[in-house]
């Protein structure tokens, strides 16, 4: 008995040294989108806890808001090619380039790093043509996730951050929905990693380090200056930073996506992003245009002083298809996101 | 050489033509995920074609593929209800160009029914939008509403029920509305801050105003100019306004026929136009504060003759409107026109020509201004000719659709 466990240890330990074969740049560049999650072998097991060599995790600054998910974010490069940095916008990733985002809930909000369950994996791959979008969903076992194209509604039960037991009806986005937020000029394009979103600190198996020095030293990214002199966006939540700044990080990561006027939203003219400066293209005074119910029988986009009366607000407080802001990518009410909105719009003084 | 090039692009053309296919959906569970795979899985020149049947749609539906038909079995037969959507801003959302959809119905959408966003020649064709409640205040806002796009084609479509415009075109150029049936919006048929729009021989009945010109401030697209509305039937149009406020058509009085709001270069002629209880064409500024120092508020160039004027205009429920109809003995003249002929340094002169009357001339200083008005009533309004913009021309591919 004793032997046939140690044949079967030495068998594990063979299976453990063994390098992992490499990421499959090939099946990242074809056409046809791979069946299963495990084809790219972008991790080392099953699950896709172990990512393989050449992959870094990364966060961002302030992120989307997706039901509460918890989102692990992973970055592959060709080996030897580098993202060209930019102040403005997403780093210039190579073709080549994969960005991995997983969604999962702990099954307890309160120990974060428990019982994690995976709902699904994104993938934006830079393919010589541009940049597709592709969604994989995980089993219940999970051992496994499968490509998911037309999109999917699943319940998903969590204990969240105040205790309580909540279920939600989480929706994975189809194909085409993952563009409408994913685009500029009608073309696929990341969000998330630009320069001043990424410039911050991630706990790296080595230590903690600012990740734009850390891309710059592992080789994965050129031209990046300092990260004092790069631009930054603050964590929303981050109660040291001022209002107004975590204000306009969230309706940037949180709407700006499509309420540019280069996106989905561009015939709003309600433009939300960090560099946009006028006030009634970020909707202090703004009278709706395409709103329908979604005014909520509110007159302007941002009423300063009086979040109540501010649509923005009220699209926020909504989880009513029709109503609600976002449109996609969520199904419950960020409470906190909106107690921001909403304590910005209250500092505000009427022009 | 060039011979060789001819025979390769008749070689292509060919190859594209035989390669066109049907992907047939029918009802059924799954309905969600077996039409959205389909409108995935569409390549250019394809038609996914819905069979007859009722569809229960959890969520919305996108097109994003150029150059494919939407087709079901016609829109009594076909239909596609969003009574159970958990998600999206509308039924279905078309982000590509030379799209047709026809020959089914959206239901109860929570918000918008079918939504086109920067497409280029979109056509909707024998469609059927409607909130199967009634007007209600909770409806979505647009039935069929392509916005950004040039080269629009909307012919005989259905819509009932909008809280804000049934038939609404925005921001777009080169537009075709013909034939259509709008009835209980809140808006019929609305052209918002758009060029070259020809809307004729539909019907607006039974909404809170039949048809709409606006031109709105703080848009990427401004400056909407060159519409011709002409042989629509504009009648009987009573519905109580059940917009949420807010929105610019909550302003919008009930019982309106044809109302241009701002715009430039509007011709309403032979219209049949009557039961409206407000008034049959009314002509008026932008109100609200703006801060857009390249808008224009006024309606200018405007031309209002030859169409057939019932009686309209007993029962005005706009303010002062009341007080108005009892000086004149009861009812308002059939058109009504602000008379705001200046604004703020703008250098574009007001010139309104209208042939029907009488006019309601309330000569405001400005926009809005109606605790100053001047009310006069003029048998015309003799301002300037304003050539006629020509007859909007939409791509062979779109005109043949309506053949």
């Amino acid at each position: 008995m004793r032997g046939w466990f140690a044949v079967l240890a030495a068998l594990v330990c063979l299976g453990a040294t063994k390098p992992p074969a490499d990421v499959a740049l090939d099946v990242l560049m074809a056409e046809t989108p791979a069946p299963k999650l495990g084809d790219y072998r972008l991790f080392s097991d099953a699950g896709a806890r172990r990512p393989n060599a050449g992959l870094t995790p990364y966060t961002l600054n302030t992120p989307l808001f997706s039901d509460y998910a918890e989102k692990f974010r992973l970055v592959w490069l060709p080996p030897g090619t580098k993202a060209g940095y930019a102040t403005e916008g997403v780093l210039g990733f190579p073709v080549g380039s994969v960005l991995v985002k997983t969604f999962a809930y702990p099954a307890d909000m309160r120990k974060p790093h428990d019982s994690i369950r995976y709902v699904e994996t994104r993938l934006l791959i830079h393919q010589a043509s541009g940049w597709v979008a592709r969604t994989y969903l995980w089993n219940a076992e999970q051992t496994e996730a499968v490509l998911k194209r037309a999109g999917a509604r699943l319940e998903v039960a969590f204990v969240d951050g105040q205790g309580r037991a909540r279920t939600i009806d989480y929706a994975v986005p189809n194909q085409n929905q993952c563009k409408e937020c994913h685009q500029l000029d009608k073309t696929v394009t990341p969000i998330g990693p630009k320069a001043r979103n990424l410039n911050g600190d991630f706990a790296y198996a080595g230590g903690t380090e600012n990740q734009l020095a850390h891309w710059t030293q592992v080789g994965l990214l050129s031209g990046a200056p300092t990260p004092e002199a790069a631009p930054l966006t603050v964590r929303w939540d981050d109660q040291a930073a001022s209002v107004d700044d975590r204000a306009r990080a969230y309706l940037d990561a949180n709407c700006a996506h499509c309420h540019n006027p280069r996106a989905v939203a561009s015939n709003s003219g309600l433009f939300l992003g960090v560099e946009e400066t006028r006030p009634a293209a970020l909707g202090v005074g703004k009278q709706p245009v395409a709103a329908g119910r979604g005014a909520g029988n509110l007159n302007v986009g941002i009423d300063p002083g009086h979040p109540e009366t501010s649509i923005i607000a009220y699209r926020m407080a909504s989880s009513e298809p029709g109503v609600m802001m976002p449109e996609l990518g969520r199904s419950v009410i960020h409470q906190e996101g909106l107690a921001l909105i909403r304590q910005w719009i209250s500092g505000m003084k009427a022009p | 050489m060039l011979k060789f090039a001819t025979v390769l692009l008749a070689a292509i053309a060919l190859a594209g033509v035989s390669h066109a296919r049907t992907l047939d959906v029918a009802p059924g569970p799954d309905a969600q995920e077996r039409i959205q795979t389909a409108l995935l899985d569409a390549k250019p020149g394809d038609t996914v074609q819905l069979a007859a049947g009722r569809y229960e749609l959890t969520d919305g539906l996108s097109l994003d593929v150029n150059n494919v038909t939407v087709k079901g079995a016609g829109p009594q037969t076909t239909v596609l209800s969003f009574k159970g959507q958990k998600g999206a801003g509308e039924g279905l959302l078309i982000t590509s160009d030379q799209v047709t959809v026809r020959d089914f119905a959206i239901e109860d959408s929570r918000g918008d029914g079918i939504k086109s966003k920067g497409a280029d020649e979109i056509s909707f064709v024998n469609v059927r939008v409607e909130w199967t409640g009634g007007p209600k205040e909770t409806n979505g806002a647009y039935g069929v509403y392509p916005v950004s796009s040039t080269n629009v084609l909307i012919d005989r479509v259905v819509v009932r029920g909008a809280s804000d415009a049934g038939i609404y075109v925005g921001q777009s150029k080169n537009i075709v509305v013909k034939n259509s049936r709008a009835e209980f919006n809140v808006a019929g048929i609305e052209i918002e801050n758009s060029m070259n729009a020809d809307v004729f021989d539909n019907v607006a009945t039974r909404n809170t105003g039949g048809i709409l010109v606006f031109d709105l401030p703080n848009l990427p697209q401004m400056g909407g100019h060159s519409t011709r509305l002409f042989r629509n039937k504009v009648v009987d149009n009573d519905t109580p306004n059940f917009a949420p406020k807010g929105n610019i058509v909550a302003g919008v009085p009930t019982g309106t026929g044809i109302m241009v709001m701002a715009n430039r270069n509007v011709h309403v002629f032979d219209n049949e136009i009557a039961g409206n209880q407000s008034t049959a064409v009314m002509l008026v500024s932008y109100t609200q504060k703006f801060d857009d120092k390249t808008y224009n508020p006024l309606p200018r160039d405007i031309v209002v003759r030859d169409n057939k004027i019932g009686k309209n205009g007993w029962n005005p429920q706009f303010s002062g409107g009341p007080m108005i109809a009892k000086m004149m003995g009861g009812a308002l003249p059939p058109i009504v026109w602000d008379g705001v002929t200046t604004f703020a340094g703008l250098p574009d002169v007001v010139n309104v020509r209208i042939n029907d009357g009488p006019v309601l001339n309330l000569n405001l200083p400005g926009p809005g201004q109606v605790e100053q008005a001047k009310p006069s009533v003029a048998k015309t309004i003799g301002g300037k000719p304003v050539a006629e913009p020509s007859a909007v021309v939409l791509p062979k591919r779109q005109a043949d659709l309506s053949a």
